[in-house]
């Protein structure tokens, strides 16, 4: 039998000993080596070639991932490591460092207890090591450090073994800085990072050794042996005596929860069910003879086996043939085949239980993000924040008319893979949508419509995404009448406090208001809304919600269900542009219903309520919002005239700017609309010596003067008469 | 004041004959006829059949036409208009927003009332128009929308001791029109969420078929006798009777079949 094979038969055993299991994820700033990293643990543990390590790049396995040059697409593989006479099975799961690939991070963040964060030991924490911090500790999940390429410090930047430390002291405390900033109160200062207690590690990922202060006492070597090693071009020593993988899946074992430690804390946080009952005590003990409850963190496409969904057992076991529900989906979906995942080879188990990571086949009706269950009542996890939504969108089109059908099962299925794709399929115009979190991300999954569907397709130019707000409250109550004229609905709409929009977009708030309606108002109350308004709060759509303040209207309950259904439709498309709507509270504060109930029918409640929401917004001065995102800018300081000029021209304004030996960092915020291109610009303006990158920051009020133009081009696009509609077209 | 007029003109229950002669002579005088099928139809007849009875071409408006009511509103403006509309024009259907519209721009108009369901159906039952409560509908459920109110307005018409007249959905456009085993399902199935005790399986109901045909067809027994009875052919109507009067009793021995055992019952009550 070979390691590998040895090891796949010791990973089947290790499932089942929970205190032996670590689910771990690595996140990282783009660049600063995690793919290399996790191929170097992979190869350390007998699961590749130690010659093809950081060569292979086998978490990377489209191909186009490896074209590029960055990991998009987060797989998983288990390891068996021993720590201390004891093996251990630790389940990687591997996440893409391009922010425009974000909703895959914060969805593997959900299947997993524990993190390591690199760190470039060069550039120090970056704003988007923030983000992965952020990611991670949204869904309490603790993470540990890495600071790797301490190679290219010393022989590169040549710093002195004292500069060299406190270089790791700066990292360190910019670290549990930005960790302590973000953590909530109960974990404050819990979660540091320090040298001695070894929850920080050092190395190479590329040279595949690395140090801890652990594995310094058990190996006796200091930083002053390391720095001579790599002064004197030896680091293949190195990764003899400290291996990478030996250092860090200690360090992970030792200081990173099994799932039977995590879930205790975990499941109260991502899950919103009775904590007491059958499957929430199962759950919180990571029971493997409990109810089946598993989240599905990613949708991989087979040629051969379809769509594979891969994600975290929190109870129960998933076996073959077994039925489950999909939370949300009518049908049950019947379980094909059962596997753990080793970087490419899905090796068929049995069973999977609770604590680990499976790869299932059958579960058809899963997406990114799905909860499966074998009781169709069960309560569903949270729901996955997306740092941010999508921005840029281009229309599709098939280059053979014959592949229209096609074209749309292929976006259907590819928005189902990747839930931070979002699709609009027009079956009227025959206009396909496609909308993504930047250029980049939307250009890679062009290319995979191309090569992995081989489907020939044309795509538009890309055009942002925008949202539509109110400036102000409502100057009086908006009649909206329903086409029979018996029924009256007045509303009136106002600015969300921004604490309020903040708690939505981090899902603080239930958007199932029905069910958890004394929650709802609890929070509500807590973030400062006056208990009459929070206690009318009936509906939250997106960033928007409606309460009901109207008091004893005899049969309005009845038509509840239907003036929600108006405000959604509403905050889906917005009276201005069309366009989603963002931060709105609509009030709704007086009705006046026909006597009987076939008089106040969908066909009349609908129509009435939406003209309503629609007039009142109008009245409430509308505004468009337009995505932003900070732009980082590393130049040398020669080209800082031609970096400057490109963000000028470009609505960009500079937040801050910094003198680092000879390089300057612009630190900058543009909207999205305006740095289309920016990418050739940039390279062609600077010879390519600039290094740049972005992420996106959320909406924001466009000026005024650039307003109109902007309302009259969206409309024209979706076919709508140039202007807005005024007030009284929706009194009628 | 305008030039014009509008009339709205009830056609009655059941076909073209039951229009009122001074419905058909107001018809005659007018140079537009309209109508709305929309909220009834008159099961015995067609279109063709009641255009060639009262000689005129009618021009049938949608839904969206009638509520709107700016092409009927426009002609009204200088010309003599009759609008047609199945039972009474007032009674049950909501025209009289139009009316009031047409004032408003100085049209002249006036009303010729037809046989309405709400008379009909106590008539052919032989129970008293003065104790009847509030009228309800029943409503084809739809996707969140399944109105329960017409299980209150029983309930507190039963109170009184009052009877009540429960009408059910038509929708033309689609030919569906609710027949009393649906609505008594219904009915069955707010209890079912109420749990008050107002609708069982033994509470007494009254049905009607056909009101205004030649062959209506009327039965009064427990609801677990009526849901699953054939009833016919729409259009269909349920009453749920409050305290009954003797002769009401009486009545509906005679005339809808109600067991005389459960007559005697109610006798002593």
């Amino acid at each position: 039998m070979g390691r590998k094979e040895d090891n796949i038969a010791k990973a089947k055993d290790l499932m089942n000993k929970l205190s032996r299991i670590r689910n771990i994820g690595i996140a990282a700033h783009i660049d600063h080596g995690k793919t290399t990293f996790s191929d170097n643990l992979l190869a350390g543990c007998g699961m590749m070639s130690e010659d093809l390590a950081g060569k292979q790049l086998v978490l990377d396995y489209e191909g186009q991932e490896q074209d590029r040059g960055i990991t998009i697409n987060t797989a998983s593989a288990s390891m068996v490591h021993s720590f201390e006479g004891k093996d251990y099975l630790i389940n990687l799961l591997d996440t893409p460092g391009h922010v425009d690939f974000g909703g895959d991070v914060t969805r593997a963040m959900r299947a997993v207890d524990g993190a390591i964060v690199l760190v470039c030991a060069v550039e120090g924490a970056m704003p988007q090591t923030e983000t992965v911090i952020r990611q991670a500790i949204r869904e309490k999940v603790k993470p540990v450090l890495f600071i790797n390429k301490v190679d290219r410090l010393i022989n590169e930047l040549k710093v002195t073994p004292e500069e060299m430390q406190q270089r790791f002291v700066k990292i360190i405390q910019k670290y549990n800085q930005l960790l302590n900033n973000i953590v909530p109160e109960d974990l404050k200062d819990k979660w540091d990072v320090k040298v001695e207690d070894g929850t920080v590690a050092f190395g190479s990922a590329y040279y595949n050794w690395a140090i801890s202060a652990s594995y310094m006492k058990k190996t006796g070597l200091s930083f002053k042996d390391i720095y001579e090693y790599c002064h004197k071009d030896d680091q293949k020593t190195l990764a003899k005596k400290s291996p990478i993988h030996e250092v860090i899946l200690d360090m992970v074992i030792d200081h990173l929860p099994s799932p039977q430690e995590a879930q205790k804390y975990r499941i109260p946080h991502i899950w919103r069910g009775d904590q007491e009952s059958t499957l929430g005590k199962s759950m919180i003990e990571c029971k493997e003879n409990g109810p089946l409850a598993l989240m599905v963190t990613k949708i991989i496409l087979d040629p051969h086996a379809g769509e594979i969904a891969v994600g975290r057992m929190y109870s129960g076991k998933i076996e073959r043939g077994q039925e489950l529900y999909v939370a949300g989906m009518p049908n049950k979906n019947r379980v094909q085949q059962v596997n753990v995942m080793v970087a490419i080879d899905r090796i068929p188990v049995d069973f999977v239980s609770a604590g680990n990571i499976v790869a299932a086949t059958g579960i058809r009706d899963a997406i990114a993000g799905s909860t499966v269950t074998d009781d169709p009542e069960a309560e569903p996890f949270e729901r996955i924040v997306h740092v941010s939504d999508p921005v840029v969108t281009v229309a599709v089109e098939a280059k053979n008319m014959k592949d229209l059908p096609k074209l749309i099962e292929v976006l259907r299925s590819i928005s189902k893979a990747d839930p931070s794709i979002q699709v609009q399929i027009n079956q009227e115009t025959g206009e396909n949508l496609m909308s993504g979190m930047g250029e980049l991300h939307l250009e890679i999954t062009e290319y995979r419509i191309r090569n992995d569907y081989k489907l020939d397709i044309v795509t538009s130019e890309p055009i942002v995404v925008y949202r539509e707000t109110v400036g102000k409250t409502s100057p009086h109550k908006f009649e909206g009448k329903s086409p029979n004229k018996h029924n009256r609905f007045y509303i009136e709409v106002e600015p969300l406090p921004d604490n309020i929009v903040k708690a939505l977009h981090d899902n603080v708030i239930p958007e199932n208001v029905k069910k958890h309606k004394n929650e709802v108002a609890k929070i509500l109350q807590e973030l400062g809304m006056t208990k009459e308004l929070a206690k009318g709060v009936f509906a939250i759509r997106g960033l928007n919600m409606m309460a009901d303040t109207t008091k004893g209207i005899q049969y309005l309950f009845e038509t509840r269900e239907l003036i929600k259904e108006a405000f959604d439709e509403v905050m889906k498309s917005g009276p201005t542009a069309s366009e989603p709507c963002q931060g709105v509270l609509v009030r709704l504060v007086d009705a006046k219903l026909h006597e009987d109930a076939i008089h106040r029918g969908p066909a009349q409640v609908i129509p009435a309520a939406r003209n309503a929401i629609y007039g009142s917004i109008t009245i409430s001065d509308p505004v468009i919002l337009e995505p932003m995102q900070k732009v980082f800018i590393s130049t040398p300081q020669e080209l800082m005239g031609d970096a400057s000029r490109e963000l000028n021209q470009r609505r960009a304004e500079v937040k801050d700017m910094k003198t680092e030996g000879d390089s300057v960092n612009i630190d900058s915020k543009a909207p999205v609309a305006e740095m289309f291109g920016f990418a050739s610009a940039i390279r062609s303006a600077t010879g390519g010596r600039v290094l740049w990158n972005t992420e996106n920051v959320g909406f924001e009020p466009m000026p005024k003067h650039l307003q109109d133009e902007v309302i009259k081009q969206v409309r024209e696009r979706k076919g709508l008469k140039p202007e807005p509609y005024p007030a009284e077209y929706y009194l009628d | 004041m305008s030039k014009g007029s509008l009339t709205f003109i009830g056609l009655g229950l059941h076909d073209e004959k039951d229009i009122s002669l001074k419905g058909l002579e107001e018809i005659k005088n007018c140079s537009k006829v309209y109508a709305e099928f929309y909220t009834a139809k008159l099961i015995g007849t067609n279109i063709n059949k009641i255009e060639e009875k009262i000689g005129k071409v009618i021009d049938i408006l949608s839904r969206e036409e009638t509520e709107k009511g700016d092409k009927i509103l426009k002609s009204a403006t200088d010309k003599n208009i009759a609008f047609l509309t199945c039972g009474d024009s007032m009674t049950a259907t909501t025209h009289i927003n139009l009316r009031l519209r047409a004032i408003d721009m100085g049209i002249r108009t006036e009303v010729v009332h037809g046989s309405s369901i709400v008379t009909a159906v106590p008539g052919l039952l032989g129970l008293q128009n003065y104790k009847f409560g509030r009228t309800t509908t029943l409503a084809f459920p739809e996707k969140d929308y399944f109105p329960t109110s017409p299980y209150g307005v029983i309930k507190d018409n039963k109170k009184k001791g009052l009877h009540t007249l429960v009408l059910l959905d038509i929708q033309a456009d689609k030919e569906r029109y609710m027949t009393a085993n649906e609505g008594m399902a219904l009915l069955l199935e707010m209890e079912k969420k109420l749990k008050e005790q107002i609708i069982t399986e033994d509470t007494i109901v009254c049905t009607v078929a056909r009101a205004g045909s030649s062959s209506p067809t009327l039965m009064a027994d427990r609801m677990s006798i009526l849901k699953d009875k054939k009833f016919g052919p729409p259009l269909h109507t349920l009453v749920v009777p409050g305290k009954l009067h003797f002769m009401e009793i009486e009545a509906l021995e005679k005339l809808a079949g109600l067991p005389v055992e459960l007559g005697k019952k109610l006798q002593k009550l």
